[in-house]
């Protein structure tokens, strides 16, 4: 035991000895937090629309005020003509444009048909469909109010609720993914590398003609790591709830919990990681490449699970960075409690148990 | 007279408070090998940095080749050779790649290149390995042609760091035997070593202590001088009295 | 009684392709300081390895204090101290964490055994809070040796302590050696500097994985005598050209200012001078010397070619 605490001292040593990677380390959850809060936004607001109205009434006008008005949108430019179009979109100076048919106001009352084209800019699918929605909702709260003045029998009136997320905030969305893959590059590189070190620079040959055991070495490497990347999910929930005003719905003592097991499970990843790779280089590269980028790609953060092609989908369950992040949206945003959550802990508990083991059988007691 | 291819002048090198090279003055003649001894410590490097124009000094002159090592740095490195034990050949790549590697670097044609890697492999009898990776090769022939290597192009001088560390007493001796041929050939050899009877075969030999050149004169005078039956007991006698806690 | 005992121990690498030890047997005595010189990739590293349980030999077999190499693993880590080739301390630790560090891992402390490294450790000690990065080959030695005595080691490993370090330092280092051998503990330890053949009891000249001879130092040069000759001349250079033409003379080297030069057994001084005064040489000096540890070592090794 006594060794056990001489061992974990020299770690943190190490550790709080190497400013750079420190900073690194709590550095970087601050700046993911804030790019994703305030940069890389990916709600739209105050997208650029051209007008080209042909009827210039009263009921064309009320509705590009609406337009203007929106803090989706902001009406940069009237044009005259439809040849301008393509000049707007190929100068970027709209993502949208509306046209009012000649008469707008007088079919619409009269007729009852009426059509308004939008045309958007699908260089940038996600967003150009963010925007005709959008559009597309000033138009029919506009419609409705004329219909309750008329009262038409049979209109299928759909009503369209965002659960949990009732504003959309992407925050959601990307607090629980930056916890993910902060948790998954710290606990897996930093740990590998860390043990990598020792092989390379030859203090692991003392360590080994010592009777201290592997398992020993193994463990009181992965305990500083424990205690950082626990510190990196209090600072992320703190920048979440202060910064970004998002509530945590859940029960906080079961999200850290939970946080706990995911760190122990990318712990072993790191672990497992070092028994089969001989330099810090591999070591960093097998991380990213093996662990990030899955991280990235499976967690259903970035890309939607459920859109992937079938073997992929089954790929994606072997990805511990799934299960994590389902269970912190779970808490965090749909206020679950644990029996919610309960088969994605035992999956990740499964892992790390296995990870582990592996982890210590593969650990050489002897140099080759 | 010969004239002198390193000089310097009261040469001084300082980090903050501590003084690496202390006010040191050379002079190193064409075709000489310079034996340049020290403990481990006392400013050998820092020296033969400065000599390189990888490091400024802090005052004092001093000039390689020809060229001031203020100034003209970029105009020394490129007339000096360099070899060191820990650096000196790509692993990865083969012998002959090697060759063609370092001569592109100093700016040989091809044509150049290919007819002086063809006498270099004829001359280090390295026909079988030339298209071996230079890894796999015994150390003793590696550092045989980093040296030959940083000869290629010709240099003024050749600076060689620890050159023979490690390799056994023939191929160490074979080592020396193509030094004694570059410097025939005229090229100045400024050379470091732990091997105190390799100081003997050098034509003029100093030794640092604490930053200073404590002596400097031929293997033969320096024994006269400290009446020692060899260098290695010149060196302990000057090394003894060194107060730099290294 | 032997302390350690190698026999016929095989090692290869990359499936055999490279073969690091050939066949390899030797013992050595209790409280012996006993020297493995040969040059870099004799196959010296490999034997501490196989020794200090870290590989395991392809053939043979090999044990330290009556405990096998390869089954009383954890037994023989308890007690040897192993002092790597490469400097295998905590760069970033100071001198008194990796100490206190290394005394915790072998289940001990400084204070218990301080009686064994304090003559090293006093001239570390002034410099103790020092990042065992910034200091220099003589004292990275220092405290490389005071973390392998640390757990009072019955045999002690030491791959190549003194390379690249200066002659001052290294005489340091074997006086230290010696007073720890007083002490009792058996010292196996590796040079490629011939010179410091002299300090141990016994040696192994080791070439290619091969034993080439192992005996004390004066055994092993008067069982090898050869017809040695220091030459010297005024034009040294070439001096050594006209040595090595004559395919009369066996072996011309190098050694100092002097040209050390052996001839077939019947020869004698006299063939040499006049050999020199027929290609022009002044000044030339021919003298019967004994040959060094050095010559003896070429010796061997142009034989085993």
């Amino acid at each position: 035991m006594k060794t056990f605490v001489a061992f974990i001292r020299k770690e943190f040593w190490h550790v709080l000895r190497d400013t750079r990677s420190l900073v690194i380390l709590l550095g970087l959850p601050v700046v993911m937090m804030i790019l994703f809060g305030f940069a890389l936004s990916s709600e739209v607001k105050n997208s650029n629309v051209a007008i080209l109205d042909y009827s210039n009434d009263d009921a064309s006008r009320l509705l590009i005020d609406r337009i203007d008005q929106s803090q989706y949108f902001s009406v940069k430019e009237r044009l005259k003509t439809e040849a301008e179009i393509e000049r707007v979109f190929r100068r970027g100076e709209a993502r949208l444009v509306v046209i009012f048919p000649q008469n707008f106001q007088e079919d619409l009352s009269h007729t009852n048909q009426v059509q308004v084209r939008f045309i958007g800019d699908a260089s940038d699918p996600n967003t150009s469909n963010i925007v005709i929605n959008y559009a597309s909702s000033i138009f029919r709260d506009y419609q409705n109010e004329l219909n309750e003045q008329k009262k038409l029998p049979y209109t299928i009136e759909t009503e369209t609720r965002m659960l949990y997320n009732p504003q959309l905030k992407s925050s959601y969305n990307f607090v629980p993914g930056v916890m993910t893959l902060i948790l998954m590059l710290l606990g897996a590189m930093m740990t590998s590398v860390s043990i990598v070190k020792e092989k390379e620079t030859g203090t692991m040959e003392i360590l080994l003609v010592s009777p201290m055991r592997p398992l020993l070495v193994v463990l009181s490497k992965a305990v500083p790591y424990l205690f950082l990347c626990f510190i990196d999910v209090v600072i992320i929930l703190l920048l979440a709830i202060f910064l970004l005003d998002m509530p945590i719905r859940g029960s906080l003592p079961l999200l850290l919990a939970e946080s706990l097991l995911f760190i122990l499970t990318t712990l072993s990843l790191g672990l497992l990681v070092s028994a089969v790779v001989d330099s810090q280089q591999t070591a960093m590269f097998l991380s990213l490449v093996g662990f990030l980028m899955p991280a990235l790609v499976f967690s259903g953060f970035m890309f939607p699970i459920e859109n992937m092609p079938l073997p992929l989908q089954i790929v994606s369950n072997i990805v511990p960075t799934k299960w994590y992040y389902s269970i912190v949206r779970a808490i965090m945003v749909k206020g679950l409690g644990f029996s919610y959550v309960a088969k994605q802990t035992l999956i990740l508990a499964v892992m790390t148990v296995v990870y582990l083991t592996v982890a210590i059988r593969k650990f050489k007691i002897r140099l080759a | 007279m010969t004239k002198s291819v390193i000089h310097t002048e009261g040469l001084t090198r300082k980090f903050g408070d501590f003084v690496a090279v202390n006010a040191i003055t050379f002079d190193v003649k064409e075709g000489e090998i310079f034996g340049f001894l020290g403990a481990n410590g006392a400013g050998k490097t820092t020296a033969m940095r400065i000599l390189c124009g990888l490091l400024e000094p802090t005052s004092g002159k001093a000039s390689v080749a020809g060229y001031d090592v203020y100034r003209q740095n970029e105009e020394i490195k490129k007339h000096i050779g360099y070899m060191s034990q820990k650096f000196s050949l790509y692993e990865n790549l083969t012998v002959r790649e090697n060759i063609q590697f370092f001569g592109g670097i100093y700016g040989l044609t091809r044509k150049e290149l290919r007819e002086k890697t063809a006498v270099l492999i004829e001359r280090l009898g390295l026909n079988q390995e030339a298209d071996k990776l230079v890894g796999s090769l015994p150390l003793g022939w590696k550092q045989k042609i980093a040296f030959s290597v940083a000869i290629l192009h010709r240099p003024k001088v050749v600076f060689l760091d620890e050159p023979t560390g490690g390799v056994d007493p023939i191929t160490r001796r074979q080592f020396w035997d193509m030094i004694y041929e570059a410097a025939h050939e005229g090229i100045t050899v400024f050379v470091t070593t732990h091997y105190m009877d390799e100081a003997e075969y050098c034509d003029r030999v100093s030794i640092m202590v604490d930053g200073s050149i404590a002596a400097l004169d031929t293997p033969s005078g320096l024994k006269k001088q400290f009446q020692a039956e060899s260098m290695d007991e010149v060196f302990l006698q000057l090394a003894r009295g060194a107060k730099r806690g290294e | 009684m032997s302390t350690v005992r190698v026999e016929n121990i095989k090692k290869t690498y990359e499936k055999g392709q490279v073969l690091a030890l050939d066949d390899v047997s030797f013992e050595v005595k209790s409280g012996e300081l006993f020297g493995l010189i040969g040059p870099d990739g004799a196959g010296k590293t490999s034997l501490f390895r196989i020794l200090t349980t870290l590989l395991v030999p392809d053939a043979g077999r090999a044990e330290v204090a009556g405990l096998d190499v390869v089954k009383d693993l954890w037994k023989i880590r308890q007690i040897v101290g192993y002092m790597p080739g490469k400097f295998s301390l905590y760069q970033d630790l100071s001198i008194e964490e990796n100490l206190n560090f290394f005394a915790t891992v072998f289940n001990t402390t400084v204070a218990q055994n301080y009686h064994l490294i304090e003559e090293i450790y006093v001239q570390i000690e002034p410099f103790k809070h020092r990042l065992a990065g910034k200091l220099s080959g003589g004292m990275k030695q220092k405290l490389a040796l005071c973390c392998a005595l640390i757990h009072e080691p019955k045999v002690l490993f030491l791959d190549e302590p003194t390379t690249g370090v200066d002659p001052v330092s290294r005489k340091e280092f074997w006086d230290m050696l010696d007073r720890l051998k007083a002490r009792g503990i058996t010292i196996v330890v590796s040079t490629p500097y011939m010179d410091e053949a002299s300090r141990c009891d016994r040696i192994a000249l080791i070439q290619k994985g091969k034993i080439l001879e192992l005996d004390t130092l004066d055994q092993i040069i008067t069982r090898h005598a050869q017809n040695l000759y220091a030459v010297d001349a005024d034009n040294r250079y070439n001096l050594m050209n006209d040595l090595r033409k004559n395919t009369e003379i066996v072996s011309a080297f190098a050694f100092g200012e002097e040209q050390h030069v052996t001839l077939p057994p019947h020869f004698q001084d006299k063939y040499l001078s006049e050999f020199l005064k027929e290609k022009g040489h002044t000044g030339i000096k021919v003298r019967k010397i004994a040959p060094t540890i050095e010559d003896t070592f070429i010796k061997l090794m142009l034989e085993n070619q």
